[in-house]
């Protein structure tokens, strides 16, 4: 009953929060935000048993995404123009989408339920196999770096890929700025 | 089929929908890059709820065993426990979550160098300019009146 209770409550919290994003023009507002919204969604993950999920998402999502986007801010803009064209097109478009993903869930097991089909397949051997194959109290831990290590080496290379292109991109941005202002200052 | 209690069961996957749908409108309906990256954010992690919460069994704790002062697993065969398998995927997902928006963000930066802007419109017209220019140029190179 207190974690409907809970949910609830973190629910009108993040609604609120996606709202005041889609209204505040200031970016650095916006920004700050969406950390909020992160560290919500952390809580969220607490109240749905995903404990490992909630810390990396307190520390990835409101942590290192907050300040990559204010770094951003810093180097673009802090405001954005006001929007000009009409919100209509937009909603009819998302409300659409939405009805056909609500239509999509009516097919889906409820929440919880034991019986679910996801909960009969490989989860309940992984727990099971986590004492005896591996011995590590953690199960998401055991699968996250053994059942499961290809994905977290693609996932490594991922992260990579994007470090290589992050880099590739900014290089040279602060050669390119002091040129800019040697030719202005000629 | 429908009554009260799959509507209380089916209540969370529409919630996390609405908050999905929220940050789509974000990215249709917003103009500015860097907000579009905010709204895509909104948009990935109510996906995570919505991953994690199909995990989730009713009476269920976190996927992780007891141990005794040894360090030794003790099994307590009374207490049942929520699907890890998601949490693992969708750990995964975050990850690379993050290092797809810090690319995109990298991207902005470099567009507001080029184009001294990040508002979608002004791009647009800037590249609508260059493009008439540009079938100018060759409309003349190739002898044309244009």
């Amino acid at each position: 009953m207190i974690e409907t209770f809970i949910n609830i409550i973190l629910f009108a919290m993040l609604v609120l929060t996606a709202l005041a994003i889609v209204r505040i023009d200031q970016l650095f507002g916006v920004v700050m935000l969406s950390g909020v919204f992160s560290l919500l969604s952390a809580l969220l993950f607490v109240t749905l048993d995903a404990v490992d999920v909630a810390f990396t998402e307190a520390a990835v999502g409101a942590g290192i995404s907050t300040v990559l986007m204010l770094g951003t801010i810093a180097l673009t803009a802090r405001t954005q123009k006001k929007a000009t064209r009409s919100g209509f097109v937009p909603f009819i478009v998302v409300a659409v989408t939405g009805a056909a993903l609500v239509y999509g869930t009516l097919d889906m097991p409820s929440f919880g339920d034991p019986n679910a089909p996801a909960q009969l397949h490989v989860g309940p051997e992984y727990l099971a196999g986590s004492i005896t194959d591996i011995d590590v109290p953690n199960v998401v831990t055991s699968i996250l770096a053994s059942y499961r290590g290809y994905d977290t080496l693609g996932e490594t290379a991922v992260v990579f890929t994007a470090g290589i292109g992050v880099l590739v991109l900014l290089s040279g941005l602060a050669r390119r700025r002091r040129e800019d202002e040697e030719e202005e200052d000629a | 089929m429908i009554n009260v209690d799959f509507i209380i069961g089916h209540m969370n996957y529409w919630l996390f929908i609405v908050l999905m749908m929220t940050g789509l409108y974000i990215v249709v309906a917003r103009g500015n890059l860097v907000k579009k990256i905010v709204g895509l954010n909104i948009f990935q992690t109510s996906v995570f709820m919505f991953y994690i919460s199909i995990g989730k069994v009713t009476g269920g704790t976190a996927p992780i065993y007891p141990v005794d002062s040894q360090g030794h697993i003790q099994v307590d065969p009374s207490l049942t426990y929520s699907n890890p398998l998601p949490h693992v995927l969708i750990l995964t997902a975050i990850v690379v979550g993050i290092a797809t928006t810090s690319l995109a963000l990298a991207l902005i930066i470099r567009i507001r160098e080029e184009y001294d802007t990040i508002e979608e419109d002004d791009i647009l017209k800037i590249e609508r300019e260059l493009s008439a220019q540009d079938s100018k140029a060759h409309g003349s190179a190739m002898g044309g009146r244009a």
